[in-house]
């Protein structure tokens, strides 16, 4: 094999194909395990502080998590690369109505995947860096007490509007990131590629509403409702 | 009909360009674009200023001389065509016409709307062949290529190398046309045998002339005067996957 | 001069392996030594370089447009010719010898013909290898559709993108020597000047478009495949810079030109709309074979043309040639659509076309079907005319298409001057009088592929005997000198005349007087009529700016002063040949219902003329064309 291939733009793109795909999956697992926080207060405080605690004390998960770390960066470190290419290649018109014939998030997925990025800051902050680092009272069944945590951090309206609105970056940047990593990958028979597709804008919505929907609950449990 | 055409101006690669005000009377809707900038040129001319340099040639979309920005789109509003085949019935009395020259970083430019699209030359002389001296072939029907794999190929061979892809791509790419080539080629049980070889030479020659990242927006495939499919894409990034794979 | 056609003894059929058995040949350790530059990239020249390239040869390729792979044979939409016989319907090569010859109304060699009709099966082979998607039955075997003037199955085809599909093929081989370092491309570059050194083709003068800047290049030897000079109508086919500038310089240098005023018109164009038109845009004539072509009975007739009731529609070339019916050849059909229109029975608002019309083939076979085949011609129609051809008729009329005549080479494709080869659609060859459909592109591609690599060696044998010439020679000097002089006048000129409103004057002049049709008396007056506009052109003359730099109207300002003098020749060609044969119609020579009247007595030879100099008349050299194989017939459609 020779050096090039791993310089060249296709490589990058199949980095950036592979990492998000990772994390396509990861989110799959986070909104399962985020589910819990929709049960009845108590069982979700137990069921989902337990879930916290078999994710941290697993090896397996625990390897697992470092692919997460790791795709996480080199999607972001390859996003900057790819866009500072992109950059170099650009070119400026007078007058540009290239707009007309494409979606907004496809062109923008660098914008979406910054808002994500400083999502990712604020999320890591409060809850991961809390849970791993901060002391944290524990449960009736000595698991460490992350409901608490999350529930009071929902209490706040704009904490719900800033994770709405981030949600709402994750949707579409994952309504363009599938479609495009699956053709990066090289997907090229029409009728399969109609089927994915597909498959990816049902994802995109269910993980979006699904991301969404917690936080509002939560908030409005707190009233009662 | 009455237009103002606003028209990009540039001496040569090295002068500095900006677009210039022309208003030209009595176009007819029947005109193609080009033969409103024919007439444009006429009295250009005949004022012993310099005509505005464009491409074109064949005038009936197939030779891939012709295109130019036109209100910021790539050869003009209409998708599937180009410029020659654009007529001045899609523009209204009185409207405001901007035209430019298609623009990417491995497309200099020349003079006014004319550019340099050599490079695409240089992708295809990296490997978008068959290795086929002439003399050598078999018999024609001993190769059999179903009905579907040969229109199928034929629909990734219609590329007339114009560069509307590359100049209506956000990022410059030349995905598109690198890969129509790749895909019409790799389709062919004729052109299967030299596939990997030919895909990591001409996906690197993309990338050394400048061209940048496709980002799958498929703008490209809506600007196609051919209509050349972004499934094309998948395809060359599919052999590109398996020759770094297995080569 | 007697013009000697070097044709090989022996039967027709063994006529050309003979002389491959024969001919001499260039070591291989010596091809790199030889220079050859060949001059345009369309089908001819791409594949004439490639495969000169593949041998060995040091390859020098020019061509004016930006890319090689732009030549206007990537226009050519419906097929290419080959005698594969694959349909079981009675071809070979012999009869596709005779179609081709009995199209060309007999004024074509019989052993040219020959050798192009047995070359035409390896071509298909060598396209398919090559990647051309030819089209395919679901089995994955060949498909093949009939074309006007035969009656045979025998036209392979991509599409309505068969000249594309082709062009591909030849230009990617061409880069792939390019890349080898076998072939310098030079495009952008016009050829402005032969250069001849004691009497031998010894090089070019070149000018770069890009820069302005006049290049000088030496070589063994010269292939001009340039194309054909239809363009001299102005409204034609062709593409915008299509021109006789390579091939008119090379004549005023001493090669023959041949049969120019041979001009094919093809009947099925979009017709003209207006002044401003700059072009007319071919329809296949592959759709001839589904469409049927009919003008209104009635004069001046108002209704739109669905309602016009079948029996006040005129078929008229199911009409006159039952056999053949719409698929009668070009010359044919575009005449009896001239004749149609000129008696008043013409449709559209400038009354100047009639109805290609497909319901009858939608009703048979279904839209689908008529989609599949014709799909991106409607489309192509209805983008250019927003009209939608599957629910009215087409409007078509004709348009100049295609030069038959060119520069006049003998069965080696040399020209009268030694080591100037001309190739495809530049040399008068194969065509006679008439160019039957799907046989151009096959020409092309079998002289550059599989003619000239063997003739070409034929000379370079010789050649490698005989000292190298440089740039620095005197000729070349003298030649670039006459260009760079010839440039400047044009810019200083100053006028108040576009070189496009003397193209367009002239274009009309030819359609009237040298066109579908022709009388001596009318081109009496063209020529006196040529004569004027070419000193009005030197007089009134306008180009903007200066010669060393990017300059498209000094670009248009050279080929349309060598139009001025084709023209010219044009019309004495037409004049001296009295009798009417394919697609030269006079008048005076017609038989009763209005058919050609060829007088073989008299005209059965290939006219050759030699320049004579500025204003003068130009001298012509008959060759007389031997039949031995064939008889001569009436060429018979009905």
């Amino acid at each position: 094999m020779n050096n090039y291939i791993f310089q060249s733009t296709l490589s990058r793109k199949n980095l950036m194909a592979v990492t998000g795909l990772f994390l396509c999956f990861f989110l799959v697992i986070h909104l399962l395990g985020n589910l819990q926080l929709l049960l009845p207060a108590n069982e979700a405080n137990a069921s989902f502080n337990s879930y916290s605690a078999l994710l941290s004390g697993n090896i397996f998960i625990r390897l697992i998590s470092y692919v997460l770390y790791f795709s996480l960066i080199a999607h972001a470190g390859d996003a900057l690369i790819i866009t500072l290419r992109n950059r170099k290649t650009a070119v400026k018109y007078v007058y540009d109505d290239r707009k007309q014939v494409s979606k907004w998030y496809s062109r923008n997925m660098g914008v979406l995947g910054t808002i994500i990025l400083v999502f990712l800051v604020i999320h890591f902050k409060d809850f991961w860096y809390v849970y791993k680092f901060g002391s944290l009272p524990y449960d009736r069944n000595g698991n460490k007490d992350l409901y608490v945590i999350v529930v009071s951090a929902f209490e706040s309206w704009w904490y719900v509007v800033l994770y709405v609105i981030s949600m709402l970056a994750v949707g579409y940047h994952l309504l363009h990131g599938v479609k495009s990593a699956v053709r990066t990958l090289g997907l090229y028979h029409p009728r399969y590629v109609k089927y994915v597709q597909l498959i990816g804008t049902i994802y995109s919505y269910v993980i979006t509403f699904g991301f969404c929907i917690i936080p509002v609950y939560v908030h409005l449990s707190q009233f009662g409702l | 009909m009455k237009v103002h055409l606003k028209v990009w101006r540039q001496k040569d690669a090295k002068s500095k360009g900006s677009m210039v005000n022309y208003d030209l009377d009595n176009v007819d809707q029947h005109m193609s674009f080009l033969e409103m900038m024919d007439t444009l040129n006429e009295q250009l001319t005949l004022k012993g200023e310099m005509p505005v340099e464009f491409d074109h040639d064949c005038r009936e979309g197939i030779c891939g001389t012709c295109g130019m920005m036109i209100n910021g789109q790539a050869h003009g509003p209409v998708p599937g065509l180009t410029v020659c085949q654009l007529h001045m019935r899609e523009f209204k009395e009185g409207d405001t016409i901007y035209v430019e020259p298609f623009r990417a970083m491995a497309f200099p430019l020349k003079r006014d709307l004319k550019i340099d699209r050599s490079a695409f030359d240089r992708i295809i002389q990296s490997g978008g062949f068959i290795t086929a001296n002439t003399g050598m072939p078999a018999e024609a029907n001993n190769l059999l290529i179903v009905h579907e794999t040969a229109e199928s190929a034929f629909d990734s061979a219609a590329c007339i190398g114009c560069g509307a892809c590359v100049a209506t791509c956000k990022n410059s790419s030349a995905a598109l046309f690198t890969s129509a080539k790749i895909s019409h080629l790799a389709k062919l049980p004729q052109g299967e045998q030299e596939a990997a070889k030919r895909v990591l030479k001409m996906v690197s020659k993309m990338d050394e002339e400048g061209f940048g990242h496709c980002s799958n927006t498929e703008a490209c495939e809506v600007k196609c005067p051919q209509g050349i499919s972004v499934l094309n894409i998948a395809r060359m990034n599919w052999e590109f996957n398996k020759a770094s794979l297995l080569h | 001069m007697i013009l000697d056609a070097k044709i090989p003894a022996g039967p027709l059929e063994h006529k050309w392996s003979h002389y491959k058995e024969h001919a001499k040949l260039v070591n291989p350790a010596n091809r790199k030594k030889l220079t050859v530059i060949v001059v345009g990239t369309g089908l001819a020249g791409a594949s004439a370089a490639a495969s000169l390239a593949e041998l060995g040869y040091q390859v020098h390729s020019f061509c004016f447009q930006d890319s090689a792979r732009r030549a206007h044979s990537v226009a050519a939409q419906g097929g290419v010719n080959a005698a594969k016989n694959y349909q079981n319907d009675g071809d070979s090569v012999y009869r596709m010898f005779y179609d081709t010859l009995k199209g060309g109304d007999f004024r074509s060699r019989e052993a040219n013909v020959y050798r192009l009709a047995e070359c035409s099966l390896s071509l298909i082979d060598q396209a398919v290898a090559q990647g051309v998607p030819f089209a395919r039955e679901y089995g994955g075997y060949l498909s093949n559709r009939s074309f006007g003037g035969v009656q045979v199955s025998r036209t392979f085809y991509a599409r309505g993108q068969t000249g594309q599909q082709l062009l591909l093929g030849a230009y990617q081989a061409l880069m792939r020597q390019a890349a080898l370092g076998k072939v310098t491309l030079h495009t952008r570059h016009e050829m402005l000047d032969l250069v001849v050194v004691d009497g031998k083709a010894k090089g070019i003068i070149a000018r770069n478009l890009d820069t302005g800047v006049i290049e000088r290049f030496a070589a063994a030897s010269v292939v001009i495949a340039t194309g054909g000079f239809g363009k001299i109508y102005y409204l034609s086919t062709l593409a915008m810079g299509c021109n006789g500038s390579a091939i008119w310089r090379a004549h005023k240098r001493g090669a023959l030109m041949a049969c120019p005023s041979w001009t094919q018109v093809h009947p099925t164009c979009l017709p003209q709309s207006g002044d401003y038109q700059s072009k007319l845009t071919l329809m296949s004539e592959s759709l001839r074979n589904d469409g049927r072509i009919w003008v209104p009975k009635l004069e001046n007739e108002t209704r739109v043309p669905n309602d016009i009731p079948e029996e006040e529609r005129d078929y008229y070339l199911e009409r006159r040639y039952p056999s053949f019916g719409n698929l009668a050849p070009r010359d044919i059909s575009s005449r009896a659509a001239k004749e149609r229109i000129d008696a008043g029975f013409g449709v559209g608002t400038q009354k100047n076309a009639v109805y290609l019309d497909f319901s009858k083939a939608i009703k048979e076979q279904g839209m689908d079907k008529i989609k599949e085949k014709y799909g991106n011609l409607f489309s192509m129609y209805k983008k250019i005319t927003a009209d939608d051809a599957y629910q009215s008729p087409m409007k078509i009329s004709p348009a100049a298409h295609f030069s038959m005549g060119g520069l006049w080479v003998d069965y080696e494709l040399m020209t009268t001057i030694p080591g100037l080869f001309a190739i495809g659609e530049a040399n008068f060859a194969d065509h006679g009088a008439n160019r039957l459909g799907a046989n151009s592109l096959l020409q092309a591609c079998v002289d550059g592929y599989f003619i000239l690599p063997y003739t070409l060696a034929n000379y370079l044998a010789e050649e490698l005997k005989t000292e190298k010439i440089n740039t620095d020679h005197p000729e070349f000097v003298k030649a670039e000198g006459a260009v760079i002089s010839q440039l400047n006048q044009f810019v200083q000129i100053k006028g108040s005349r576009t070189a496009d409103s003397f193209h367009k004057e002239l274009g009309k002049l030819l359609y009237d007087k040298c066109g579908l049709s022709r009388s001596a008396a009318g081109l009496e007056e063209a020529i006196t009529e040529i004569k004027a506009l070419r000193e009005a052109f030197y007089r009134d003359l306008m180009i903007p700016g200066n010669a060393a730099e990017i300059n498209s109207e000094l670009e248009k300002a050279g080929r349309v002063a060598d139009y001025l003098e084709i023209a010219e020749l044009m019309c004495h060609d037409a004049l001296s040949r009295e009798e009417s044969c394919g697609a030269h119609f006079r008048e005076e020579y017609q038989t009763a219902d209005g058919e050609a009247l060829r007088n073989d007595e008299d005209y059965c030879y290939v006219s050759a003329w030699e320049w004579a100099g500025k204003d003068m008349a130009p001298v012509l050299h008959p060759e007389q064309l031997v039949f031995e194989f064939i008889k001569l017939s009436v060429r018979s459609y009905s």
